[in-house]
């Protein structure tokens, strides 16, 4: 065993403990099972301390972090339950399945909780499209969310792209699902009640995903990573369209005790955290699972990563109804092991035990690490760099031209090559379809809606992690406050690189402190989130990326707000203020290729009131658009507002700023909404009742966006930069109304 | 008016198709694939999704359905039967319609709302006037109609055309119209009697004005109307 130990990814202090643990060496398939759950993926030893500083409870909290998802209240009985979860390295080796088995993960953690997925959202990070093997990993990515999400029946709703070189080695693929409940169906997957029955549920276990957890996503990625596609699961939807179909009919009769999903780690991770989190013992015998191979050993059972299966506890009184149910949706269900109340996790294999430990030891005993931090020395030189220095175009002809070109980069451009491949209409609850800051999805039979919106610039995050963590926060609240949504609660993906590196360590604590007071000033709680490491290929980690996923609700779902201009005559006004701040902006890669300064300021307090004054503003039916200022500044805010209402607008920005600080200063705490010209007093009394700062710049109308003495374009120039750049990029159909039409 | 709606094992436009009928006024149940009694039900709906996970060709699988020959035989006897999307593959593959449906000429899934052209037709499910444009959404990978050529001029005589894609204006692109390169076009056909129709696009999307817009409206309450008239 001792040799053993380090293959698996333990330390010799870790193998150390758990000999003490158990009082002799362990037998491998208890070595196999400590070493998944103990492995970063499973345990969060380096992060645990640090997301201590989150605030988790609110009161329209139903649920925290702990459980397989989060769960909030959003009035009339109704709950929403929603997770996000990094599904990178397996993406980085197998795109399309990488990328379609997170999806199937989160899904499977939200009708865990009882349920129903009504949405989906992805957060994708990768290296430039000129790379082909970028391009494979990108169109791999989309088809497997596609693939998956569309099978299911589970609407891709929304999420975000953007394409650096720091990804180019590991790209990201954060995947977020939402589901919706009544309140009082709330399940928790706590094991209770000795002599209940273990009743596995699904897909049939095989060697694939052995150890995914732990060589996969707790190790760095270096020459040999391509060997690793065996641990790269292999999605199969419809087995899970099934099993969420029967898993809600099974709760919905009241047929379980407990419901958890196989995930990471598999069986061991469902069953050892269900049974700490219930205090009780659990008693499994390896040869009562279903196999898909011959030959396979208890341990390769207890830590296999095949997907599409789920483990239910049962009274003996409700096997057979329970098992009926699964027979009806053609799915299998097998007894695999009962409750006990000795506290002990054995596994056996027939008569013989292999496996014996104190059921809590395996989720609760992990160690916990304070790992060494200290800021990176590349931050000082970085932020010293003042991006005014630089030459920027002053005349007409030359800040179009860089305009254009803001808008075809593929940070900014239209999004619509990627959600033209998901369905983003199934169960007709999508209000706002994607292409606006946030989606918005009706709850049907109410006067209900939530916004959902995800964020993160990693950029900001590399130059600043905290300012950058709490714009993350910022952004997916403002996009949410863009369609009228009132901020409820949020989950995160933290995604990094090595944690045993003091300076990559430095860059997570500042993330997750930024994090934290962002929501802290928002009154907005974390709920569930996931914190993925060793986002790093040969020694270089990716930027740091700490991705937000808001939801935000809306109490009438009429009133609401999206980014496209409406009708001619509207007036256009900005809420907020213009800096002089090109550090980390689009513009700055775009027309000089370099990434530096200083992100922009964020002043949480400014960003709440803005917020709050477009929400009240939409809300009292004052707005007939708003998008916010983000990538690329206000020209792009604008010329998107154009190009997605096809029409013009006539305007001047009079902030005696330098013209491209101007037009592409990416300041926060801006949004530009349209109102009625007949209603402009009125929402400039509510702006100034909110006391924030406001500029009316003029009006919509025509067939070009004329910005005075800067900008003059058409809106179809607009349009032929910002629609076909994917699509073109990797080497696609480019569709004529991306060039044309609205 | 009693809508069946069928779940097969993948389908997931079912409940869609139950809250569009409803919402017209008409009563919509589910029908079990597994079922063999659909005796009570005016007109029969195979809704979209994935029946069977469609890892072979789209609806094969599901065409071996228990429910597929009390389907084919409630059609045969002039009942009502419109498929969507998977349901349309569905019927295709029990050859109820003719014809195939492959994958889309970019090999990408479509999630769009396109113009669609109403054709001169003898479909008991539309009674729009040809020429009228709908905007209805598409959601499929496998949409690329094919047949072949004496059964498209068969099908063109006997007035089995029924929707075909078209540009905003109501015309036909040179190049073609059908974003998933569909032969001639074709959106949606119906069988010689008029009563079994399949279509790629979805109706049931822009049902609810609340979400979408109102153009899939008359393709349910056509066939309302017809079935009126004929009990009258």
């Amino acid at each position: 065993m001792a040799e053993l130990y380090a293959d698996l990814g333990l330390t010799a202090e870790e193998y150390a403990r758990i000999v003490e643990i158990l009082d002799r060496e362990p037998t491998i398939t208890e070595l196999f099972m400590y070493s998944l759950m103990w492995s970063e993926h499973c345990s969060y030893k380096h992060s645990r301390k640090a997301l201590k500083m989150f605030p988790t409870t609110g009161e329209f909290v139903l649920q925290g972090p702990g459980e397989n998802a989060g769960v909030i209240s959003v009035g009339d009985g109704w709950a929403v339950a929603f997770k996000m979860e990094s599904h990178n390295h397996p993406s980085a080796i197998e795109p399309f399945q990488g990328a379609a088995t997170g999806v199937g993960g989160i899904v499977r953690d939200i009708f865990t909780m009882g349920a129903r997925p009504i949405a989906s959202l992805d957060s994708l990070r990768f290296g430039t499209l000129d790379k082909a093997r970028q391009r494979y990993l990108f169109e791999g990515s989309v088809a497997g969310i596609g693939g998956y999400g569309n099978c299911l029946g589970v609407p891709t709703v929304g999420g975000e792209v953007y394409f650096e070189d720091a990804y180019e080695g590991n790209c990201l693929i954060n995947a977020m699902t939402i589901g919706l409940m009544r309140e009082e169906n709330l399940t928790r997957a706590v094991a209770a009640g000795p002599g209940n029955l273990l009743l596995l549920i699904g897909s049939t276990t095989g060697r694939d995903g052995i150890g995914g957890a732990s060589t996969l996503a707790s190790q760095e990625f270096d020459e040999k990573a391509e060997d690793k596609r065996p641990s790269v699961q292999v999605g199969d939807p419809f087995e899970e369209k099934l099993l969420i179909e029967a898993c809600l009919e099974l709760l919905d009769h009241k047929l379980l005790v407990a419901l958890g999903d196989l995930g990471a780690a598999g069986l061991t991770s469902s069953a050892s955290e269900m049974a700490d989190r219930g205090g009780v013992g659990l008693d499994i015998d390896v040869t009562k699972i279903p196999a898909r191979e011959e030959a396979m050993k208890p341990y390769e059972f207890m830590v296999s990563e095949s997907q599409e299966r789920m483990l239910a506890v049962v009274t003996p009184r409700h096997l057979d109804a329970a098992q009926a149910i699964c027979t009806k949706w053609g799915l299998r269900s097998t007894v695999i092991g009962t409750v006990t109340d000795t506290g002990r996790f054995v596994v056996r294999e027939g008569e013989e035990v292999v496996a014996d430990m104190p059921a809590a030891t395996l989720a609760g005993d992990a160690p916990i690490y304070d790992p060494a931090m200290v800021r990176p020395a590349y931050l000082d030189e970085l932020q010293a760099f003042d991006p005014m220095t630089l030459r920027h175009p002053e005349d007409p002809e030359e800040l179009a031209g860089v305009l254009l070109r803001v808008l075809a980069s593929p940070n900014v451009c239209s999004r619509r090559w990627i959600w033209e491949q998901y369905d983003h209409q199934v169960m007709l609850n999508t209000l706002v379809l994607p292409g606006s800051d946030a989606a918005v999805l009706r709850i049907k039979g109410t006067d209900l809606a939530i916004a959902v919106s995800t964020d993160c610039n990693g950029r900001y995050c590399y130059l600043d992690p905290y300012v950058g963590a709490q714009i993350a926060f910022a952004e997916a609240a403002r996009n949410v406050a863009c369609a009228g949504g009132t901020p409820a609660a949020i989950t995160d993906c933290l995604n990094y690189g090595n944690p045993e590196k003091p300076e990559v360590f430095w860059t997570f604590f500042e993330g997750v402190r930024g994090l934290s007071d962002a929501c802290r000033e928002f009154g907005v709680p974390v709920i569930s989130g996931n914190v993925s490491f060793y986002n790093e290929s040969f020694g270089r980690p990716i930027y740091p990326t700490p991705t937000v996923g808001l939801v935000g609700v809306l109490t009438d779902a009429t009133k609401r707000a999206t980014s496209g201009f409406k009708d001619p005559g509207d007036v256009i006004v900005l809420v907020g203020e213009t800096e002089v701040e090109l550090g980390g902006s689009e513009y700055l890669k775009v027309a000089h290729d370099l990434v530096s300064g200083r992100p922009p300021a964020l002043d949480l307090e400014l960003e709440r009131d803005v917020q709050r004054a477009v929400i009240d503003a939409i809300g009292a039916g004052l707005v007939k658009s708003a998008h916010d200022c983000s990538e690329g500044g206000i020209a792009i805010t604008l010329a998107e507002s154009c190009i997605i209402g096809d029409v013009g607008a006539t305007l001047a920005l009079d902030d005696g700023l330098q013209p491209a600080a101007s037009l592409f200063s990416e300041s926060q705490s801006r949004i530009v909404v349209t109102v009625a010209a007949a209603d402009t007093d009125v929402l400039t009394d509510l702006l100034l009742a909110h006391e924030v700062p406001y500029s009316v710049l003029g009006e919509v109308g025509g067939d070009s966006l004329v910005i005075e003495d800067k900008v003059d374009l058409t809106v179809s120039e607009l349009r032929a930069a910002w629609g076909p750049t994917l699509a073109v990029l990797v080497g696609g159909e480019v569709m004529s109304d991306e060039l044309h039409e609205g | 008016m009693r809508f069946g709606v069928v779940i097969f094992p993948g389908s997931n436009c079912e409940q869609d198709v139950i809250h569009a009928t409803r919402l017209l006024g008409y009563e919509a149940e589910y029908v079990w694939h597994g079922d063999t009694d659909i005796s009570g039900f005016d007109a029969i709906v195979l809704p979209g999704g994935f029946s069977y996970g469609d890892y072979i060709r789209t609806g094969a699988v599901a065409r071996f359905s228990p429910v597929m020959s009390e389907v084919v035989r409630f059609a045969e006897a002039g009942g009502p039967v419109l498929g969507i999307c998977n349901g349309f593959q569905i019927l295709a593959e029990a050859h109820m319609l003719p014809g195939a449906l492959l994958r889309n000429r970019g090999l990408k899934f479509i999630c769009r709302e396109v113009p669609l052209r109403v054709e001169e037709s003898a479909c008991k499910w539309v009674d729009l006037p040809a020429g009228t444009v709908a905007r209805i959404p598409i959601n499929h990978n496998e949409g690329n109609y094919v047949c072949s050529p004496e059964t498209l001029t068969s099908m063109v005589a006997k007035g089995q055309i029924v929707l075909r894609y078209c540009e905003t204006d109501g015309t036909r692109a040179p190049g073609g119209s059908a974003p998933n390169g569909a032969t001639d076009d074709i959106a949606g056909i119906c069988n010689e009697q008029g009563n079994v129709f399949g279509l790629m696009p979805h109706p049931e999307r822009v049902v609810d004005p609340v979400v979408g817009g109102t153009d899939g409206q008359p393709f349910f309450t056509a066939i309302v109307e017809h079935l009126a008239e004929v009990a009258r």
